[in-house]
This record gives C-alpha cells, sequence and structure tokens, in this order.
C-alpha cells in the first residue's frame, strides 16, 4: 500500500496538524518508505495469533470510586496559554 | 581540592558519609562543570544551581545528623521528559516550552526521597523520538567521545543524550532516562556508561511525558553496574498512579552484583548476527561469549526467529500510541498556543508549529495505521507480531538464563551524517535493543570495549521478565572482564 499527496493532506487534517504544504512531497516519499518496509510483516504468519497490547500480563486493578484528589484549581491553570477568572480562554468552540 | 569528575555514584556516596567533602562543594562543582560545558555539548535544557545548593544543604545536615538516604547528597542529571515541580520540563518540544508541571514524577520523587539532590534537566530527542538526539528543539547534544586524532563531532546516541553526554563528561553521577526503543541502552553504548531498561512496569511511567505507553521505560545511566543496580532500585516500585506499576517488592539488587554466574545459561541468539555489522562488534561480542564461559557459564545457540521483524511492528505500534498521546498538545490548557481563525485552525497551527518534523512524521504515520480501513492491515497485524516476539523470549528462556547481544550496530557517528537519509537508516539503530521492549523483558548495555577509532561499544544482556537480579550478576561478570576504564579525553 502506499499514499498520495492527498491522503498526507488527508491525515494531517485527521491529526490536526496544518497542511506541510512546503514539506508534502518530501513527507509523501517518506512515509510511503516507512509503510513499504513494515510491509515486510506480510511474511509473518499470524493465524490464530492473539493481539499483544501490553507487556504486564496483569488485569489493571480497580480502586474505591472516591474521590482522591482536587481543588487545585490555580495550579492547573498556572500553564494555561491563556486563562481569566479561574477559566481557560480558548476560541469558540460552538457555534 | 577532590577531582569529583572520575567518581563513581558509590564512590561519592562513601566520600560524602565520610565527610571527605560536603554535599554543598559537590554540588557546586557539578553545577560549575555543567555550566562551563554547556557551550560546548549542550547536554542541558536548564541547569539550577540554587536548587541544587538547597538540596545538598539539606543532604549536608542529614549527613551530619547521621541520617540520609541511599543516594543522599549525590547529584543526578534528569532527563527533560520527567516532571520536576516547578522546572521547566518540555521534552525538548517547542510545544512545551516554558511547561513548569505543578507536581512531580513519581521516579524524581524517589530519587529526591532517596536524597538524591537535582542540578540539571538534559535534553533528549523531541518526545523521546530519535537515535541521535539531533531532533531536540534546542539542538544537538554532543558525544564527549571523538575518534582518534579526530575533532570530528559526534552524535551521543538518543533519545536521552543529554543523560548519557552530561555523565559520561564526569558532570554527574547517575542519569535518568527513558528507553521507548532503546532510547537508554543506544546512548550508553555510545558513550562508554552501563545503560539499564528494567522490565515493564518497574519504574512508573506516572509524571513522564508519554511516548508509547506500552514501550516506555524509565530506567538509569551510571558509571558502573553497581551503580545502575542501586539507581534501579531507588527508581523501582509499585505507583498506585500508574495502573500498569507491577505491584511486587523490589529486590536488592546492589549486592546482587558480584555474585557468581557459574552455572548460569547464556543463549547466544544467531539472528542477531547481521549483515554489513562490522567486524569489530562481532568480535567484542564473541570476547564477551569468551569472558562469560571464562566465568563458568554455559553458552547455549538460541533462535529468536522473529527478531527482523521487531522495527517494522515497533514502526506501527509506537507512532500509533504516540499519535493517540500527542493528541492532548492542542494549545488549550498548557504549553504554546499559536492563534488561528477559529478552533480547529487554532489546532492545526500550534500543532504544525510545536512539533518537529520527526514527531510529526510519526504521528501522521501513527494516524494512518490507527485510521479506517488500515487498522486491521497495520495496527492488528504489528499487535499479533508482538506477540510473536514475545513468545521468541518465552520459548529462549526455557533454554537458558540470559541472553548477550552487541548492544548497537556501530559505534557513535557523525553528526548530521544521516540527515539527508531515509529515516529508517536511522531507525536501524535500534535492531538489537528494541526487541527487549516489544517483550517488555529486563535489558542493560555494559561498555565492553573500543573500536579501532578508540570509540566505546557496549554488549547487551537481557534476562527474564522481573529477573533483574541475573541481569546485573551477568552485567557485572563482564564489566568485571573487560575492565573498561577508558575515558573522553576532555577538550570541552
Amino acid at each position: 500500500m502506499s499514499v498520495t499527496k492527498d491522503e498526507v493532506r488527508r491525515i494531517a487534517g485527521l491529526a490536526r496538524i496544518k497542511e506541510p504544504s512546503d514539506r508534502l512531497d518530501a513527507l509523501t516519499d517518506e512515509l510511503n518508505g516507512i509503510l513499504n518496509w513494515v510491509e515486510m510483516l506480510d511474511e509473518v504468519d499470524v493465524e490464530d495469533v492473539e493481539p499483544m497490547t501490553t507487556a504486564a500480563p496483569t488485569k489493571l486493578p480497580l480502586r474505591e470510586d472516591v474521590v482522591t484528589d482536587g481543588g487545585k484549581r490555580d495550579a492547573i491553570l498556572k500553564n494555561a496559554p491563556r486563562s481569566e477568572e479561574g477559566f481557560f480562554v480558548v476560541p469558540k468552540s460552538v457555534e | 581540592m577532590t577531582d569529583f569528575s572520575s567518581l563513581t555514584l558509590t564512590e561519592v556516596l562513601t566520600g560524602l558519609k565520610a565527610k571527605d567533602f560536603t554535599a554543598v562543594e559537590l554540588a557546586d562543582a557539578t553545577v560549575a562543570a555543567a555550566d562551563s560545558a554547556q557551550g560546548a555539548l549542550n547536554a542541558f535544557t536548564m541547569i539550577d544551581g540554587e536548587r541544587a545548593r538547597d538540596m545538598a544543604k539539606a543532604s549536608d545536615a542529614k549527613i551530619a545528623r547521621g541520617e540520609g538516604g541511599a543516594l543522599e547528597g549525590a547529584p543526578i542529571a534528569i532527563k527533560d521528559l520527567f516532571a520536576v515541580r516547578g522546572v521547566t520540563t518540555t521534552a525538548s518540544s517547542n510545544i512545551l516550552a516554558g511547561f513548569k508541571p505543578e507536581y512531580e514524577s513519581t521516579v524524581t520523587q524517589q530519587l529526591w526521597d532517596q536524597g538524591a539532590v537535582f542540578f540539571a534537566k538534559t535534553s533528549m530527542d523531541e518526545f523521546a523520538m530519535g537515535s541521535s538526539n539531533e531532533t531536540a528543539n534546542t539542538g544537538p547534544v554532543i558525544n564527549p567521545w571523538r575518534a582518534k586524532g579526530s575533532d570530528e563531532k559526534l552524535v551521543p546516541g538518543g533519545s536521552s543524550g543529554g543523560s548519557a553526554t552530561a555523565l559520561s563528561a564526569g558532570i554527574s553521577y547517575g542519569a535518568t532516562g527513558t528507553d521507548t526503543g532503546g532510547s537508554i541502552r543506544q546512548p550508553a553504548a555510545f558513550t562508554g556508561l552501563v545503560g539499564v531498561k528494567p522490565t515493564y512496569g518497574r519504574c512508573s511511567r506516572w509524571g513522564v511525558v508519554a511516548f508509547a505507553s506500552s514501550l516506555d521505560h524509565p530506567g538509569p545511566f551510571a558509571k558502573t553496574v553497581k551503580d545502575s543496580a542501586l539507581l534501579t532500585q531507588v527508581m523501582s516500585g509499585h505507583d498506585p498512579k500508574d495502573s500498569t506499576s507491577y505491584p511486587g517488592a523490589v529486590p536488592d539488587w546492589a549486592s546482587a552484583v558480584g555474585k557468581s554466574v557459574k552455572g548460569l545459561r547464556i543463549g547466544v541468539p544467531r539472528e542477531y548476527r547481521m549483515d554489513g555489522m562490522p567486524g569489530e562488534i562481532e568480535t567484542l561480542w564473541s570476547q564477551g561469549v569468551e569472558w562469560l564461559k571464562a566465568a563458568g557459564c554455559e553458552i547455549v545457540d538460541i533462535s529468536l526467529p522473529m527478531t527482523k521483524y521487531a522495527l517494522p511492528a515497533y514502526y506501527i505500534i509506537a507512532p500509533a500510541e504516540a499519535s493517540s498521546n500527542l493528541a492532548r498538545y492542542d494549545g488549550m490548557r498548557f504549553g504554546a498556543r499559536v492563534e488561528g481563525e477559529d478552533l480547529i485552525d487554532t489546532y492545526e497551527k500550534t500543532r504544525g508549529a510545536g512539533f518537529g518534523d520527526e514527531v510529526q512524521r510519526r504521528i501522521l504515520i501513527g494516524t494512518y495505521v490507527l485510521s479506517a480501513g488500515y487498522y486491521d492491515a497495520y495496527y492488528l497485524k504489528a499487535l499479533k507480531v508482538r506477540r510473536k516476539i514475545y513468545e521468541d523470549f518465552n520459548e529462549a528462556f526455557e533454554k537458558v538464563d540470559a541472553i548477550l547481544t552487541p548492544t548497537t550496530p556501530s559505534a557513535a557517528f557523525a553528526i548530521g551524517s544521516k540527515a539527508n537519509a531515509d529515516p529508517i537508516e536511522m531507525y536501524l539503530n535500534d535492531i538489537f535493543t528494541v526487541t527487549a521492549n516489544i517483550a517488555g523483558v529486563p535489558a542493560m548495555s555494559v561498555p565492553a570495549g573500543l573500536d579501532a577509532n578508540g570509540l566505546p561499544l557496549g554488549l547487551q544482556v537481557i534476562t527474564r521478565a522481573l529477573d533483574e537480579e541475573t541481569m546485573f550478576k551477568v552485567g557485572a561478570a563482564i564489566e568485571d572482564s573487560a575492565s573498561f576504564k577508558a575515558k573522553p579525553e576532555k577538550w570541552w
């Protein structure tokens, strides 16, 4: 499989990265290089093999559903690019 | 005055306890060495002499009272991926410019609890994506080592290149790193250091900027195997804040160092003999086998047939996880923001400006392999291959107690020498290290010799999950036989 420039544009959109117009040709080639290389995996017979998502073969732990943290509004806002009166200030997101 | 730069962590701790010098003297000397090397080596993203002095003063007070933790008074360099409260933590990325976490990573907290002294954050490949430390937003880090008779600048390896450089230049006594595909072991090999990637889950990932969560392993750099065992011990332990943290107790690994390796079965995987690998690496590997044989180990030829598929699987899984993890950098709640015409435009401009080329490349690959229509063909397939690689190790460990391999397919290379190459050429640096991340098993690199140009090379020891003890024992046996004493000649 390989990707076209249009697909790279579409993927960049999905990833919310500004269209890399000046590097689009090079980037398309690089992505295709990587995609061709990983196709090596097609040689491996994975019939009936369970996908492995973690190297920690344990069940995810559960804990009591109680509040253990909080009351840190100012600490959380400290790194905000913009904030006002205890709120994050963000571009309009609802029409 | 003591020449602190040549001391190991164990020596520094002994000297502090014996009051040969104070923690403040040591901290001041470390900060001065860091400041004076920064122009030439560019290893640090920030240096904080004041905080170092304050922490050292507290250590001196404890030592005076006959108290103190396992690392009391020892300066430890911290990779810029670890959150340190109130200190800029940027992952060497513009998108986190100026970010000062209001919390502390579990691993660094454990270091401070044992008396370690903070003095600097170290540079890294942006978001830990790289094998040369050339993708940092603050520019490349320079390896203190140079080829004999040459002043060409070499890479320290990556992604934890700043930590490796600091320690190998004698500026610190231990350093933290993270290893997702080889990012501790490869730079350790390139700079003549010991580098440890413990079992997945031993060291908490909480407060460590995430790259690929199922593959990310915090771990230490050290000058000796014993130092590395002590540091791994302090950094490990169960953390309820990381759901994949291993709940079992942390053994006393430092005391395993120096124990006999007699009777251990050491596997030599035939698939690690790569075409085009320099003869010197092959020779060093055989030398390692001879050393362990002489120490009483039994050598067993083994096969890890899935080895060559580990890197391609990694370059699907790691970017997939990265594209998901890095979705949080949207310029809304923290980090840099580039204002756009509307919300989407602001996201896109922020991420376009904030992420470097390699990070963007990996996010795009990850987004693609997770996108509708390609998920099964790429991502699910890679996860299945991952299990086959894991099973390879399980089978091998029925026959052997440890596996010995080279750490890297070459010694350190020149800055910029792979700049125009295909990205895959850089990725191949991790060919021997990435398998242990995929399987989650512990692995370490031990400096074992110099190549013809006088550059360090490392050997890698891999053991069963949770059997760091055997890894440290075998590592120490190699260290003993190699008696690697070489240091880079000071030019910085």
